[in-house]
């Protein structure tokens, strides 16, 4: 415990708190993967609505399922959901950046403004349209949200690789008759790569946001697989009986949320103590 | 004595500690006079302009005594230094540019230090303004006074800021690099409008510069300062003429002569100002002078008098000069 | 400030237009014949391409999209597949649970919002910033429709002060109100923690500008330094996020709306799309549309009155 609190990295407290909670997320997806204290999907009728004992830490939701047990494994879908939703965020983001930048002219702008124009409409809204129109479940979320993400990963993209590309050393690299591929991998990519990794912890956060309101809603992740924000909606059905069951849902998905936001803003003082600065 | 500042300290906290940017400093500045201080950038003038208005940054540590007409200005109360700051003292800036707020109008913010401090209303206060801006020599000074600062030139800018310095007609006036950031032709102008209005209002001027030209054209008296300590002062004919100090020595050599054969070397100052960490024991000017002695490191440099209030603070004093 | 307003018209325009034409293209690749939902799976393929005739969805795309334009215009929005009712009055009822909603929502951020980001700006670095600082991160991280279902249980179940959902209609002002009170907290606290910290961020850099310590010098007091010098070049950043942000918060009472059972936009919206009500859901997300655009076309215009370099660079 001595070592944890000397750990005392330039990011400081956000840092190593947001690594705490993410570190504590992951943990319980991967434990959960292995084992829980009951079956997740294992109905109970008996015993529904228990408050928590030694035997259910949680209590038992409306059905008799463990509840520990559905949190643990609601932590899957939400790491799950995450690292797709980003990972297309990136993948797409970060050509299409690239592309604008080396490219300038129209294509640059073209590229800009139909990104402006995916932000003027609310992302769960499309979300909402896709998972409706092409069936609730998860990969559709998971496509509803990345979409999502790669505007945003493509705007910081062109606009860093561009402050990058009008340094001397992309310059030289471009006289010395290095072609753009050359040139965005030697150089742009670990430069713009510590923007690029404290938007990406930010995105993840508000994947796991956008995917509980889908599944809450009954679009997303659908039975047997479990969801933290179907868990708020069986909550809510079952609110004057048992209150109790709305908590740690909620808790769950917050914690996760503050641990990625904190993680960012942790490692952009850490990778960038400049920005600190000004922030 | 319309200003008399004694060991005058001002300490700034830094992440590795507290840092003397200020070395108990003394001078003192008499009504109508004409005060210059010189100096390399981290000399330490700035602050002590700052620490003359209470507006050193946060987490300063300002000890000492500043008397300006006869009352202690350091660990006054906020709410009293505000109705000094714009009233009996005033202060002019470097920049231009970004001195002046881009979202009010430059009649506006000519007018705010009358409204704050003489308690005129909005429009009689702005009525004022366009006087002033043509005390300044503004042309179309109702023009000036509607625009916004975007919309004026440089020198422009700083005849605002001058007139916004003098509405209330304060005793003193602190000038930090007023014309650092101008044209040349713009900077003799604006001096000049400075010694105009010194000489019509009995202001006393604190001239602060690095630049050596114009502090012989414009002041009085000058102090000569290095890593936050008084190396030099005294009449500024005489200290710039012949200089008891090896630092003003350097100075002055150090400019660029007119008339000096093509090709000739700059003279340069070897070595650089002290780090921000470094507090010396002896002279902080020891190492970089071509007359330091084993003295110079250990003990620190005693004042020596020269008559006509021309101190120079060296271990050497006498022998400056000799063998130029 | 003309020609800047002349040019931002335009621009507004513009963008409306193609925003239509991107929701039309988007409605029309969206699998799911209108007719066919209409008459159910049992209908007879006669009866469907009868009901696509009589509904004009068997024209071209341009025609209709061109009779979709001129009947908004003049405010026919055509009828409902579900309700078979006319679709303006029936958006216009909902707006009118919705509009209000949000600008509660978006008044209430703005105000704590404000003034936290003022607070947090001056005490830069002390107990007062981590403190604002902590609170907005956990606004942030909370999601809104639990934070509404916490708000439910907590006034309305357990203290029974507002009621726990619904909507009664404008005849009772005091009552309808009263029932957009916990929704318009719900929304507002995660919207007041993102402006919380714009606000922050801008004042401080406004704190750091020259001009702060000419007024300094001139005899303003600090917090009047702040709130008359700092603050206003600080707000064009802030109105731009917040526009910015407002499509997030009409996303949010999608939700916030479910969970309170009010009869508003949103509700429609999600009734409407799984009820494969396109006219309804073309019109609906074209009227967000709007109001997005127009939101930031405002911003534009307030950006524009208070700085006064904006209206210059039109020129």
């Amino acid at each position: 415990m001595t070592l944890l609190v000397r750990f005392r990295p330039r990011g400081g407290l956000s840092l190593w708190l947001g690594a705490v909670l993410v570190a504590a997320l992951i943990a319980a997806a991967a434990v959960s993967l292995v084992w829980t204290p009951y079956p997740p999907t294992a109905i109970d009728i008996p015993h529904r609505l228990a408050a928590p004992s030694a035997a259910h830490w949680f209590g038992t939701d409306n059905l008799g399922r463990d509840v520990a047990s559905e949190i643990l494994a609601g932590s899957r879908i939400s790491i799950l959901v995450g690292v797709v939703a980003v990972g297309i965020g990136l993948g797409f983001g970060i050509v299409l950046g690239l592309i604008a930048a080396f490219s300038k002219g129209l294509v640059e702008d073209g590229i800009m403004k139909l990104s402006d124009f995916v932000f003027a409409f609310p992302a769960l809204l499309s979300a909402i349209m896709l998972t409706s129109t092409f069936g609730p479940g998860v990969v559709n979320a998971i496509v509803a949200i990345g979409v999502y993400n790669v505007p945003i990963i493509a705007k910081l993209t062109r606009a860093t690789a561009n402050g990058v590309l009008s340094r001397e050393y992309a310059l030289a690299a471009r006289a010395a008759g290095r072609g753009p591929i050359a040139i965005a991998v030697d150089h742009v990519l670990p430069n713009i790569a510590p923007a690029l990794i404290v938007q990406a912890t930010i995105q993840f956060a508000i994947a796991i946001l956008a995917e509980a309101a889908l599944s809450y809603l009954g679009l997303g992740a659908q039975p047997p697989q479990t969801s933290w924000g179907k868990l708020l909606a069986d909550a809510q059905n079952v609110l004057y009986n048992a209150p109790r069951l709305a908590l740690y849902p909620g808790v769950a998905i917050a914690l996760s949320v503050l641990g990625l936001n904190l993680l960012g803003d942790g490692l952009r003082d850490a990778l960038d103590p400049k920005l600190k600065a000004r922030s | 004595m319309l200003l008399e500042v004694a060991e005058l300290a001002v300490d700034l906290m830094t992440p590795g500690g507290s840092r003397r940017v200020v070395d108990r400093t003394s001078f003192s500045l008499d009504e109508g006079e004409s005060l210059g201080v010189v100096g390399e950038s981290g000399s330490g003038k700035t602050m002590t302009a700052l620490a003359l208005m209470g507006l050193t940054p946060e987490g300063a540590r300002v000890s000492g005594s500043i008397r300006f007409e006869g009352r202690e200005l350091i660990g006054l109360s906020e709410e009293a230094m505000q109705q000094l700051r714009g009233d009996r003292i005033a202060m002019i800036f470097q920049e231009p540019m970004t001195a002046l707020n881009p979202l009010h109008k430059v009649g506006a913010q000519v007018a705010e230090p009358l409204v704050l401090h003489r308690g005129l209303t909005e429009r009689d206060a702005r009525g004022r303004a366009v006087d002033l801006l043509e005390r300044v020599r503004l042309t179309e000074p109702e023009r000036a006074a509607r625009s916004y600062p975007f919309a004026l030139s440089g020198g422009e800018r700083q005849r605002a800021m001058i007139a916004m310095a003098i509405g209330c007609s304060p005793r003193l006036i602190i000038a930090d690099e007023p014309t650092t950031a101008l044209d040349v032709t713009v900077q003799a102008r604006i001096l000049t409008l400075i010694d105009g209005l010194r000489s019509e209002s009995k202001m006393a001027i604190l001239l602060v510069s690095h630049d050596l030209a114009v502090i012989a054209g414009h002041c009085d008296r000058v102090i000569v300062m290095y890593a936050g300590v008084i190396m030099e002062s005294g009449p500024v004919e005489v200290v710039l003429h012949q200089p008891r100090n090896p630092y003003t020595l350097a100075l002055l050599e150090a400019r660029p002569r007119p008339g000096a054969p093509r090709g000739a070397r700059l003279k340069t100052i070897p070595g650089a100002p002290p780090a921000a960490q470094e507090h010396s024991v002896g002279c902080p000017f020891a190492g970089r002078c071509a007359l330091t002695v084993d003295r110079c490191w250990t003990t620190p440099p005693p004042e020596v008098g020269f008559g006509a209030n021309h101190v120079s603070r060296c271990h050497r004093a006498g022998e400056v000069g000799f063998g130029r | 400030m003309l020609l800047y307003l002349g040019q931002r018209v335009a621009l507004f325009v513009a963008t409306l237009l193609f925003a239509s034409l991107v929701v039309f293209a988007v409605m029309q690749i969206l699998p799911g014949d209108a007719a066919q939902t209409m008459l159910g799976p049992t209908a007879t393929p006669e009866a469907v391409a009868a009901l696509s005739h009589k509904l004009g969805l068997d024209l071209p795309a341009p025609i209709r999209y061109a009779h979709w334009i001129w009947g908004a215009l003049h405010g026919d929005l055509g009828l409902s597949y579900a309700y078979g009712s006319p679709i303006g009055p029936l958006i216009a009822s909902s707006l009118a649970v919705s509009a209000p909603l949000a600008l509660m929502a978006m008044a209430l951020a703005a105000i704590i919002g404000l003034v936290a980001g003022v607070y947090a700006a001056d005490r830069r670095g002390r107990a007062g910033d981590a403190m604002v600082m902590g609170f907005s991160q956990i606004g942030i991280a909370v999601p809104n429709f639990w934070l509404a279902i916490l708000l439910v249980l907590v006034f309305a179940v357990t203290l029974r002060l507002v009621p726990a959902g619904g909507f009664p209609g404008w005849h009772d002002p005091a009552r309808a109100i009263a029932a957009l009170i916990l929704p318009a907290i719900a929304l507002g606290v995660v919207q007041a923690a993102i402006v919380t910290r714009v606000t922050r961020s801008a004042v401080i850099e406004a704190l750091n500008e020259d001009f702060m310590r000419t007024a300094r010098a001139k005899g303003v007091s600090r917090r009047a330094a702040l709130w008359r010098h700092a603050l206003p070049n600080a707000l064009t950043p802030i109105l731009t996020i917040m526009g910015l942000q407002f499509a997030n918060l009409i996303a949010g009472a999608i939700v916030v709306e479910n969970v309170f059972v009010l009869p508003g936009l949103g509700r429609l919206l999600l009734q409407s799309i799984s009820n494969r009500d396109t006219l309804v859901v073309e019109n609906g997300v074209m009227l967000l549309a709007v109001i997005v655009i127009g939101l930031n076309f405002v911003v534009d215009v307030a950006c524009a009155a208070i700085d006064p370099r904006l209206r210059a660079s039109a020129a």
